[in-house]
């Protein structure tokens, strides 16, 4: 289990996160939900520690991940695959060197066997056969199937995705969501997304979490999060400009 | 109890001022700690040896024609000043010892560092620069990869390297065309010149210019990792740190540049 516990981060005289607390179950896929600029993405960074906190720590099975040394660190995040908001793809990189990277730097895998590994997980993602293509030469969408074929390259425990249908069609957000559950039915990962598209967040959540001025002020299920009667999150999920959150 | 009042012209300057500061000392302390990354990570260059390779590659043999180019008219333009101030009071076969002196000790390494800070600084910083706010670098990290040791040691030991190698091909070529002009315009016939050369050359001069260009591809790659990674924004912010990447590695190279002469020569 992930718990975050009364975060705090500021950026200059910006107080982004002002105590967040939230607690992620093994196997569950819990969604971040809120405004843009709210802190969403700040927080998923603090659980990989590519931020620390001001205050505040973060748990994972009751150790602080604050008190890790580098190398305790580097297999801490070992265990977590990550789907970056732009892919975060590297540009000098094929598609075979980017999925690929994590098996070839920690592992002993023979190199016939890699690439039998990314192939699959480009299979996985509905990608394959684009081994050799450079990031530059796909499209949007791709680049996210093939960020993700990246992110579950090394079978991680944990999947974290910032924004996973952000600037994506309509169809192919839903293919990235149908991927997302499928991945948690096939692999049984725990799996942590921020986004503020509604549709994805129903649909991928077992809970979904929403954060407000620095804090998560409601976590529930996606049932629970439609019924609720917190004006706030009443108004964030029916996308209405007028209510306690001002929209400019 | 009394505030600060911001508004207040004075405060807003002491504050400005102080910021200035703060901000330059805080640097100081990141690039130090980048520094200490970097010689941490040293040993991994074996198994990095394929990206030092490229980057030797690209910072050294893809800026030998610009540092060919530039060379050639460096050793002129010394010829041709050193003949114009020797009229009337040194002889002319001395023209070979100035023209190899100054190339060899001074001008063939910072004008090599400058050339390199202009072409390989910058294109160092926008890389990593568009790598930071892309996440690449967020990426490595999260992937258990040190970002260090795949992006900073392999430019750094390169420009370590390659920077004496292409101040080597630099003298060459400066002296070849201090000769030229020395030879066409100003008279002086080659064995003169080279005579003149050879009789005041000495091994410690050609080690302190290599050594000089050592710390100059040190510094092009340090600052061009630095400011790359602390690149904030988007393409504005890649713009802005490919330029500070320029300008504080040339003003780096020449300030060294008077400290290691100072050193050497004082």
């Amino acid at each position: 289990m992930i718990e975050v516990v009364d975060l705090h981060k500021a950026f200059g005289s910006n107080n982004v996160l002002k105590g967040a607390n939230l607690k992620i179950e093994k196997g569950e896929t819990l969604t971040i939900i809120g405004r843009s600029g709210v802190g969403k993405s700040v927080l998923l960074k603090h659980i990989v520690r590519l931020l620390e906190p001001d205050s505040g720590y973060i748990q994972i099975d009751g150790e602080n991940i604050l008190d890790f040394d580098r190398k305790q660190l580097m297999a801490y995040r070992r265990r977590f695959g990550m789907l970056f908001q732009g892919a975060a793809l590297f540009d000098s990189m094929t598609v075979d060197e980017n999925v690929g990277l994590s098996l070839r730097e920690h592992t002993n895998t023979p190199e016939e066997e890699v690439k039998e590994i990314v192939s699959e997980k480009l299979r996985v993602v509905g990608m394959k056969g684009i081994e050799n293509l450079k990031p530059a030469e796909l499209s949007g969408g791709m680049k996210k199937r093939v960020g993700l074929a990246r992110a579950i390259s090394m079978n991680p425990e944990f999947i974290l995705y910032d924004e996973p249908t952000t600037g994506l069609d309509p169809i192919m957000a839903d293919a990235i969501n149908d991927l997302i559950i499928r991945l948690r039915e096939e692999l049984n990962v725990t799996s942590i997304a921020v986004t503020h598209d509604m549709t994805s967040a129903y649909k991928i959540s077992d809970r979904i979490a929403m954060i407000y001025e620095g804090e998560i002020i409601f976590a529930g299920t996606p049932d629970e999060v439609k019924n609720t009667d917190n004006p706030v999150v009443q108004q964030f999920i029916r996308g209405e400009a007028e209510g306690p959150i001002k929209a400019v | 109890m009394k505030t600060h009042d911001i508004n207040r012209p004075m405060e807003r300057i002491l504050g400005m001022f102080g910021g200035k500061i703060i901000r330059f000392f805080a640097g100081i302390g990141k690039v130090t700690l980048l520094v200490k990354s970097l010689i941490f990570n040293l040993p991994f260059f074996i198994k990095r040896r394929h990206l030092v390779l490229e980057q030797m590659l690209f910072m050294g043999v893809n800026s030998l024609p610009l540092v060919i180019f530039t060379s050639i008219f460096t050793g002129a333009v010394s010829a041709v000043q050193a003949a114009y101030q020797f009229h009337n009071y040194v002889p002319l076969r001395y023209l070979g010892t100035a023209v190899g002196k100054a190339v060899v000790i001074e001008l063939g390494p910072v004008l090599t560092g400058l050339v390199v800070a202009g072409r390989v600084g910058a294109a160092i910083a926008a890389e990593l620069g568009t790598m930071k706010v892309t996440e690449q670098i967020d990426a490595l990290e999260t992937m258990a990869l040190d970002p260090v040791e795949f992006l900073v040691m392999p430019r750094y030991l390169a420009g370590l390297i390659m920077l004496p190698v292409l101040t080597v091909f630099a003298d060459v070529v400066a002296i070849l065309g201090g000769l030229a002009v020395s030879v066409w315009f100003v008279g002086v016939s080659s064995y003169t010149f080279l005579n003149g050369f050879k009789s005041f050359f000495e091994m410690q001069d050609l080690f302190a210019g290599l050594f000089k260009a050592g710390v100059f591809g040190s510094i092009i790659a340090i600052i061009g990792c630095y400011q790359g990674f602390i690149t904030e924004g988007g393409a504005e912010g890649v713009g802005e740190s490919t330029t500070r990447a320029v300008v504080l590695s040339s003003v780096l190279i020449l300030v060294s540049d008077y400290m290691i002469a100072h050193l050497l020569f004082g």
